[in-house]
C-alpha cells in the first residue's frame, strides 16, 4: 500500500517531497527574476539625487523622498493640454471598450457555446483561426477602414475596434462550455425561459470569472496601449501618453521611473481587487450533476 | 450524464465535433419520422433559434470589419503598387519578387524575426504553464501574491523600460556598475548599442513580460480541472505528479493549452514594440530588425503600402503555418 502524504490534515495523491522541494526552489528562482526589476524601478522612484549616483547604485534606499513624484507633478501641471483630461480620456475609452466588448463578446459566446444555431461551428472556426493573427496583419487595413468610415481623430475610433475581441470571446466561450452545464440551460428552456434572459440570469451570474479576467485584459490593453496610433489631437489622447512625452522630456532617472510606478500600480490595484474575486468565484460554479 | 461530462473534460477535441453529429442524428430522427429533408430540418432550426444570431449578430459585424476584411485588403493590395494618395496599381507578383529576391534587409528582419520566435515563444510557453501548474497547489493566499508577481510586468505596460536602468550604458547602470566592481570590466558596456548583447537582452526582457494572459487563463484552467479524475487516477495507479499532469491535467485542459499556444506564437511573431523602446529604431546594424519594423517602415516612412501588405502576408503565414503546427502537436499530448 502506498503511503498517503498529508497536507494540513488532508491527504494528498502522487506528491513526493523531493518534489514539492525542487518546485519551490524553482518557484523562488524565477520569483526573484520577475520580482527585482520591478522592485529595482520602485526604489529608484523613491531615490534621492545624491543616491542616484552611486557606483554601483544600492539595491536600497537610505534616504527615501518623494522628490521625484513632486517633480513629476510639477512637470504635469505644465503639459499642454491639462492632465485631467488625459485622465478623463483613459476613463472614458476603457469603459466604453470594456462594456462594449464585455456585452457583445459575451452574447456571442452564448449563443456560439449554448444556443447552438446551425453554423455556429463555422463561425467559431473562424474566430479560432483570427486569434492567430496578430494586430501587425490587420493594421495596414484597418488604416484603411477607418478612412472609408471618417473616423479618424476620433473617440470611436480607439473604443470600436476593441469590440471585435477575439480573445475575450474565445475565453468567455471556453468558460461557458466548462462551467455551465446543458442540462441548466435545458431545464431553464423546457420552463419557458427565452434566450436572452437565460444568457442574463443564468449564464452570465456563473461565469463570472471569465467576464472578470476579460474586463482586466481589456483594462489593461486601453491603459497600456492608450489611444489608437490614428488619433493626432492631443485632446484625445490617453493618459499613457502624457506620461510618455513627460519621461521622454525630463530624461532623468527619477521622474521616469516614478511615472513608470505610476502607470504600472493602476493595472497592478485593478488586478489585485479582481483576482481576489476571480479565485473566489472560480470555486462556486454551482449545480453539479 | 455524469460519464459524459466526464468523456467531454478528458478530451476537449470531442466538443468541436460531437455536435455535427448530433445534428446528423437529429436529422436522421427527423426525417425518417417526418419525412423532412435535412436542409429543411436546418431551415426549421434556424427559424426555431433565430435569438441565436441576434445574440452573434453585433459580433460578427465588428468582426467582419476588423478582422476578415483587412486580411483580405492586405492580401490583395499586396499584389499592387499602391501609395495611398493614386489608386491601386495591379503590379502581379512584383512585391514578392522584390521581397525575396532584392531586398536584403527583408532576409536580415526575416532571420531576426525566427530567432525571437523560435527562442520567446516556446520558451514563454512552457514557463507559463510550468509556473502556473506550480502554483496551483499553494495555499490560496499564496497563490494569489505569486500569481501577481509573474504576471505584474505583463501587466504594467512600459515597466519593462526598468531594464533600461538596469543596463544602462554608462557607470551609474546596476548591470555596469555590479561588473565594474567585480572587476570583470574597465569601461562601461553600452548594452543597448553593442550588437552582441542586443539580441540576448530582449530575449531576456520579452520573457520577463511574457507571462500574460495565457499564463492567467492557465491558471485559471487548472483550477477548473475535475478534482475527482485526480482520485481516480490515483486509484487507477498513477504515481506521480508527472504521470497526473501528463494523464489526467494536460488533456483535460487541452483547449486552453491550445489557446495559450497562439497566444505565445502571434506574441512571438509580432515582437519589435520592445526592440524599439529598448534598443532606438532601427537597432545599432539592424541586428534587431523584425518583420514588424521592416513593414512599418515601408509603411509609415515609404508609404509603399502594397509593399508592407506584401510583408505582412509573409507574417500572416509564418503565425499561420506554426499554429497549425503547434494545433497538430497539441493533439498528441496524453495519448
Amino acid at each position: 500500500m502506498k503511503k498517503l502524504r498529508t497536507r494540513k490534515h488532508s491527504v494528498v495523491l502522487n506528491r513526493s517531497v523531493g518534489g514539492d522541494t525542487v518546485i519551490t526552489v524553482v518557484l523562488c528562482i524565477f520569483g526573484i527574476f520577475m520580482f527585482s526589476p520591478t522592485y529595482y524601478l520602485i526604489i529608484t522612484a523613491f531615490k534621492p539625487i545624491g543616491e542616484m549616483f552611486l557606483t554601483p547604485p544600492n539595491f536600497y534606499v537610505i534616504r527615501p523622498t518623494m522628490q521625484n513624484f513632486i517633480d513629476l507633478f510639477a512637470s504635469m501641471t505644465s503639459t499642454w493640454v491639462p492632465l485631467s483630461r488625459y485622465i478623463f480620456n483613459t476613463i472614458y475609452i476603457s469603459l466604453g471598450a470594456t462594456v462594449g466588448c464585455l456585452i457583445i463578446g459575451s452574447m456571442a459566446a452564448y449563443a456560439i457555446s449554448k444556443v447552438r444555431f446551425p453554423g455556429y461551428n463555422v463561425v467559431f472556426q473562424l474566430i479560432v483561426y483570427s486569434l492567430m493573427i496578430s494586430s501587425t496583419v490587420t493594421g495596414i487595413a484597418h488604416f484603411l477602414v477607418f478612412v472609408a468610415l471618417k473616423w479618424l481623430n476620433t473617440y470611436t475610433i480607439s473604443i470600436v475596434p476593441m469590440w471585435a475581441s477575439t480573445l475575450g470571446l474565445y475565453l468567455m466561450k471556453n468558460f461557458i462550455d466548462s462551467n455551465v452545464p446543458d442540462s441548466m440551460i435545458e431545464a431553464a428552456r423546457i420552463e419557458g425561459c427565452s434566450e436572452f434572459r437565460i444568457y442574463l440570469t443564468i449564464v452570465m451570474p456563473l461565469v463570472k470569472p471569465a467576464w472578470l479576467t476579460l474586463m482586466i485584459t481589456v483594462f489593461q490593453n486601453v491603459w497600456n496601449v492608450g489611444a489608437s496610433s490614428y488619433v493626432y489631437s492631443e485632446n484625445l489622447k490617453t493618459f499613457d501618453n502624457a506620461i510618455n512625452s513627460i519621461i521622454s522630456a525630463s530624461g532623468t532617472q527619477g521622474a521616469g521611473s516614478a511615472a513608470a510606478v505610476i502607470m504600472m500600480s493602476v493595472p497592478i490595484i485593478v488586478f489585485i481587487i479582481t483576482q481576489s474575486q476571480i479565485v473566489e468565484t472560480m470555486g462556486s460554479s454551482g449545480m453539479k450533476d | 450524464m455524469s460519464d459524459n461530462a466526464a468523456v467531454k473534460q478528458l478530451d476537449e477535441d470531442v466538443v468541436e465535433e460531437t455536435p455535427v453529429e448530433e445534428t446528423e442524428e437529429n436529422t436522421g430522427n427527423g426525417s425518417s419520422g417526418k419525412g423532412i429533408s435535412r436542409w429543411e430540418y436546418t431551415k426549421r432550426e434556424m427559424k426555431q433559434k433565430w435569438a441565436g444570431y441576434v445574440m452573434v449578430g453585433p459580433f460578427l459585424l465588428m468582426f467582419t470589419v476588423f478582422t476578415i476584411l483587412p486580411v483580405f485588403v492586405s492580401f490583395l493590395l499586396s499584389f499592387t503598387n499602391f501609395n495611398m494618395l493614386e489608386l491601386p496599381e495591379f503590379a502581379m507578383f512584383d512585391n514578392y519578387i522584390r521581397l525575396f529576391l532584392e531586398d536584403d534587409l527583408f532576409l536580415t528582419a526575416f532571420q531576426n524575426t525566427m530567432i525571437f520566435a523560435i527562442t520567446t515563444g516556446p520558451l514563454s510557453y512552457i514557463l507559463s504553464f510550468l509556473l502556473a501548474w506550480f502554483i496551483n497547489e499553494l495555499a490560496p493566499k499564496i497563490r494569489s501574491l505569486v500569481t501577481f508577481i509573474f504576471y505584474g510586468p505583463s501587466i504594467s505596460g512600459s515597466a519593462y523600460l526598468v531594464w533600461k536602468l538596469i543596463f544602462q550604458g554608462d557607470i551609474y547602470g546596476l548591470a555596469n556598475g555590479l561588473l565594474m566592481k567585480m572587476g570583470l570590466i574597465t569601461k562601461p558596456i553600452v548594452f543597448f548599442q553593442d550588437t552582441t548583447y542586443i539580441v540576448p537582452l530582449c530575449i531576456i526582457v520579452a520573457i520577463w513580460t511574457s507571462l500574460g494572459t495565457a499564463f492567467l487563463s492557465f491558471i485559471a484552467g487548472l483550477q477548473g480541472v475535475d478534482k475527482s479524475l485526480y482520485e481516480a487516477g490515483a486509484v487507477d495507479g498513477v504515481r506521480n505528479r508527472w504521470q497526473e499532469l501528463w494523464y489526467i491535467t494536460l488533456p483535460s485542459m487541452k483547449s486552453i493549452l491550445m489557446f495559450g499556444a497562439v497566444l505565445a506564437i502571434t506574441g512571438a511573431f509580432g515582437f519589435g514594440g520592445v526592440v524599439n523602446n529598448l534598443c532606438g529604431n532601427p537597432s545599432t546594424d539592424y541586428v534587431a530588425w523584425t518583420l514588424q519594423h521592416h513593414m512599418a517602415d515601408y509603411l509609415n516612412a515609404r508609404y509603399e503600402v502594397g509593399y508592407a501588405s506584401c510583408i505582412s502576408i509573409v507574417l500572416f503565414f509564418l503565425m499561420f503555418g506554426s499554429n497549425l503546427l503547434i494545433k497538430n502537436a497539441l493533439g498528441k499530448v496524453g495519448r
